[in-house]
């Protein structure tokens, strides 16, 4: 039985040029680490790999029990020249949302 | 200008005395009026009525505004300035006059010194008087770049060479420190072009607390605080709702930030009293990280900041309280937006529903790539979206299909008459395509202004501070 980021954290898209930021917020202290350990770049990028070239780089923001996700060539070129009709993808945090983590940690649920 | 002693008394009125928050341990209050150049009014107003405020900044500027407006200014020299500035500054000006509560703000955009005439003119006529305006000037670098064709596009490592040819506009991210010397000269209203977001915010403590480039502790509060604020709503539950899961309560009513800050630089931020919205650590992380990369580099005019230190904790109902954002020295050149013209971008949607809906548009969409192909239109970019389905996130597999789908095509070229074709031939799908299309638009074609960013010595930028009305 899987469970999905947005199960364990809350998420803002911002932008950049061509780069897409996206938070991942743990609502627990707790799942911090799981998310670290499974919410891993390569898993990122497979679920972004319809819509950015990447590469994905995850910083760590252990105080606010954060992640940071910098996805690159993730924007059609960029707000003034992209041909989407989200230009700044600010909706591409739910694709974040979305990704299914294996939960086989039986102390993260609890 | 008359100077009769009638005006120069009321000019004298008009020009605030100064406050000392230095010494006497008092907080300031900054408050954000706007976040972008579209966001809403009203709460501006409510914040300035009722947020007992010092200052009400309103940042006004994207990545891509800055450029569109230089093409107003080429059409009117008059104009340039951001086309709010005149709705804004009617509903937010007599109240702010009233309540001594000083306006920051970078709607000058491409014209600043044209935006301080147009911000006197709304000033006479509220019947506020003669009030005076500082103008920062010199984030224009176009004349300087242009002797700088060897600077690097940060974003394809190409020379601006490349580009020059089309360039229309080069702003550079001016920081704090001109504007609080822009503030310094007493003009209730300090009126800018690019500016970075945060340093708007951080230019009022600057002014006030005297605050010096190596006091990076309290820089970096500052910076954060700002960042915390330059999204208006962003911070007080907006950008954040979700049903059952993030629930925010009276959105509607949604009141704007402000921060409350101390010479010693601690921080808190709050929002309009009897507002709707919700402020508390969860919305306020979301914003911290928006739009930054490393967290530990976020880069502005004023210094280097690092969010990784930064603890956010609920002091009381919608205040937070923010401590340990750190900074590093700022870096010896300013970021440069160029703007440039780059073609077309055309577009049309129709729409297709029941049954075979999705087959339909597809086919539809085959048909008019085939038509555009056998005119001999070509295009650098070219998206096919079904709106419903695959238009924000992408095709991928085993997504249901939708009752009903809105095909929109989109292209990007140097031609415009390529570019319009797009909308026309959707449009024809109507006659012309298979079964059943209802609604189309009308064929859409924008010019296309692209950005790119180059990093300009410090040294050949001049910042100047000039006051209209005085």
């Amino acid at each position: 039985m899987g469970v999905r980021v947005y199960d364990l954290a809350h998420a803002r898209t911002g932008d950049k040029g061509n780069t897409s930021n996206i938070s991942v917020i743990a609502y627990e202290e707790k799942d911090w680490e799981f998310l670290r350990r499974e919410l891993t770049e390569a898993r990122v990028l497979h679920a972004f790999r319809h819509i950015a070239q990447g590469p994905v780089r995850r910083y760590e923001i252990r105080n606010l029990k954060a992640f940071n996700f910098v996805i690159e060539n993730a924007l059609g070129g960029g707000v003034t020249i992209s041909l989407a009709q989200d230009i700044h993808g600010k909706s591409l945090s739910n694709v974040m949302l979305a990704i299914e983590l294996p939960d086989g940690d039986p102390g993260r649920s609890g | 200008m008359n100077s009769t002693a009638a005006q120069a008394n009321r000019r004298e009125l008009n020009i605030v005395a100064q406050r000392t928050f230095a010494g006497g341990g008092r907080t300031l209050r900054i408050g954000a009026g706007a976040g972008t150049s579209d966001d809403r009014m009203l709460p501006a107003l409510e914040l300035a009525e009722r947020g007992a405020l010092d200052y009400l900044v309103f940042e006004c500027l994207a990545e891509r505004t800055i450029a569109r407006e230089n093409l107003d200014r080429v059409k009117d020299p008059e104009k340039g300035y951001s086309p709010s500035l005149h709705e804004r500054l009617r509903l937010v000006l007599p109240a702010c006059m009233q309540r001594g509560v000083r306006i920051v703000t970078n709607m000058g955009a491409a014209n600043p010194l044209g935006g301080a005439r147009a911000a006197r003119r709304e000033a006479r006529e509220l019947g506020l008087g003669d009030v005076p305006v500082a103008v920062v000037l010199g984030d224009d670098v176009s004349s300087v770049v242009r002797h700088q064709p060897e600077l690097t596009l940060m974003e394809t490592g190409e020379p601006l060479e490349s580009i020059l040819p089309k360039l229309q506009s080069a702003n550079a991210y001016l920081g704090a420190d001109v504007v609080a010397e822009a503030i310094g000269t007493g003009a209730p209203i300090v009126l800018t072009g690019r500016v970075a977001d945060p340093s708007l915010f951080l230019a009022p403590m600057l002014h006030e607390f005297g605050w010096s480039y190596a006091d990076w502790d309290r820089l970096a509060q500052g910076t954060a605080a700002g960042h915390l604020l330059e999204c208006t709503a962003s911070v007080t539950g907006g950008c954040f709702g979700w049903p059952g899961k993030k629930e925010v309560p009276d959105l509607a009513r949604n009141g704007y930030p402000f921060a409350d800050v101390t010479a010693d630089g601690a921080i808190t931020i709050g929002k309009t009293p009897g507002s709707g919205g919700r402020l508390d650590v969860m919305t306020c992380t979301e914003q911290l990280i928006y739009e930054m990369h490393d967290p530990t580099a976020y880069i502005t005019p004023d210094c280097v900041l690092d969010i990784t230190g930064i603890g956010l904790v609920q002091e009381a109902a919608d205040r937070v309280r923010l401590t340990g954002a750190r900074a590093g020295p700022r870096t010896p050149t300013y970021k440069v937006t160029v703007g440039y013209r780059d073609g077309y971008i055309g577009e049309g949607e129709v729409s297709y529903g029941g049954i075979d809906a999705v087959a339909r548009a597809k086919w539809a969409a085959e048909i008019v790539k085939e038509r555009l192909r056998l005119q001999g239109f070509t295009y650098e970019d070219f998206r096919v979206d079904l709106i419903g389905m695959s238009s924000l996130h992408g095709d991928v597999d085993n997504r249901p299909e939708p009752y009903e789908v809105r095909l929109r095509m989109a292209g990007r070229t140097p031609s415009r008459k390529a570019a319009h074709a797009i909308g026309f031939e959707v449009r024809a799908m109507h006659m012309h395509g298979p079964g059943g299309a209802g609604g189309a638009c009308e064929p859409r074609v924008r010019d296309v202004l692209a950005v790119k960013s180059v990093l300009l010595p410090r040294q050949l930028v001049n910042a100047q501070i000039l006051v209209e009305g005085r």
